[in-house]
């Protein structure tokens, strides 16, 4: 019998769960290692070659490689231990979030004064079958976008 | 007898610390939140306990994924400010104090709650921002402090009820302790925010505004709240809030004493990504 997942009915966020954290043990601990100076350093000299220090799945190592921090955390990536890769290219959070989403950093950080992203219409899966924020911002931008 | 004295409930954003340690307080992004935190620091400053327990959560900086304890107490005489990624903060060391946490640690295992002990760890913001915004930037912290770490990172995590229940039990610890200590216990993280994925950026103001109120009127119910809750409505780093619940459990009320007296309460969006609140509740009589 399966495990009550609640939470998987909410969109555009993935829940770091024992299940995750068993497909993300040695990316976590690769990205926890760049919390030390002397690892982000060997890291930014030869990114490849470090990564291939750990024992990751090959799909995960070209996440890492892309910055593709959605498809870090569905290969089971945590945000806290994830987001030390944005600190080692010199990132703040602001910047790491706002690439999971529709947003520029600018965009997000803008939209963060303004109140934030409201919870309406971004609570069950059934909300995002519209495409989701991603998409309702390609409609307002288009001429004939409402 | 060691008393309780009041509980702080903050946000522990790390734009905070950053704005502390680099003098940006004034600064018009700023200053809106620096000014609501006015009063809480003058308050910290008239009212600074001997010991404070620091409930907070590790950020992927004292615990890797090798050891994930749901609650773990901080037993040293010193805890070093953690390079989170970025470098350490320019912060004084937190000092620990060992003879309560002891106390605590018994009494509260006894109790029926499975603390992990911990020594020789350090401590990331969740643990040092808190401290700033109530204490500025001291060259020595002007109390010890207990770090006591949830587990809100990798799920399972405690239930709402569990952590009131854990701060009813820390209570009756504190409360047993033979030495005259004045003690405050401080719940951080939250409010609602969400870090990651394409939903990242969710900020529910009315949800956050209804927490406070339920926070200090009806505790117990706000205890059933269910973790997706917290999760749709406050955002999956909102889940944070449940260790304010932990801090709240310690106060006298739950326990059949006087309700507590709201000294502040202060609400901005936004610091970084996150609602940044805060609230000081003191115990209408700490004996």
């Amino acid at each position: 019998m399966g495990l009550d997942k609640p939470y998987l009915d909410i969109p555009g966020t993935t829940i770091f769960d024992t299940d995750q954290a068993a497909l993300g043990y040695h990316l976590n601990m690769f990205a926890m290692s760049l919390k030390d100076e002397e690892n982000r350093v060997a890291f930014k000299a030869d990114e490849r070659a470090y990564l291939d220090r750990w024992d990751m799945t090959e799909d995960q190592k070209k996440a890492v490689l892309a910055r593709d921090f959605n498809r870090i955390l569905a290969l089971g990536g945590n945000i806290y231990f994830c987001a030390k890769i944005g600190a080692a290219d010199g990132l703040n959070y602001v910047e790491i979030v706002s690439s999971m989403t529709e947003n520029t950093a600018e965009e997000h950080r803008q939209m963060m004064i303004n109140g934030g992203r409201s919870p309406e219409g971004n609570r069950y899966l059934s909300d995002w079958r519209d495409g989701g924020p991603g998409a309702r911002k390609i409609d307002q931008n288009s001429p004939e976008g409402a | 007898m060691a008393r309780m004295t009041a509980s702080v409930y903050t946000s522990h954003v790390p734009l905070i610390g950053v704005a502390i340690d680099n003098d940006l307080t004034q600064d018009e992004y700023f200053k809106p939140l620096f000014d609501g935190y006015q009063i809480g620091r003058q308050w910290a400053t008239a009212n600074t306990p001997d010991v404070v327990i620091l409930v907070f959560n590790d950020h992927a900086n004292a615990f890797a994924l090798d050891i994930v304890p749901t609650f773990a107490l901080g037993m040293s005489e010193t805890f070093a400010p953690a390079d989170e990624g970025w470098g350490a903060r320019p912060v004084p060391s937190v000092e620990g104090h060992p003879a309560l946490a002891a106390h605590i640690a018994h009494s509260v295992i006894r109790d029926d709650f499975d603390l992990t002990l911990v020594n020789n760890i350090p401590v990331d913001h969740g643990c040092t921002v808190p401290l700033s915004i109530m204490y500025d930037r001291p060259s020595s912290w002007p109390c010890k402090v207990i770090p006591l770490f949830v587990n809100v990172v990798q799920y399972p995590i405690a239930s709402a009820k569990r952590c009131l229940d854990l701060g009813k039990a820390i209570r009756r610890a504190v409360e047993s302790f033979d030495e005259d200590l004045n003690v405050q216990i401080w719940g951080t993280g939250g409010m609602s925010h969400q870090l990651q994925g394409q939903r990242a950026g969710l900020i529910n103001q009315p949800w956050d505004q209804a927490f406070l109120e339920r926070l200090v009127h009806d505790p117990e119910d706000l205890a059933t709240m269910e973790h997706v809750e917290f999760v749709r409505e406050g955002g999956s780093e909102g889940i944070e809030l449940v260790m304010w619940l932990v801090a709240r459990g310690a106060m006298s009320d739950l326990v059949g004493g006087k309700a507590p007296v709201e000294v502040h309460r202060h609400y901005h969006v936004p610091a970084s990504n996150t609602a940044a609140g805060q609230l000081i509740l003191e115990e209408a009589n700490p004996h």
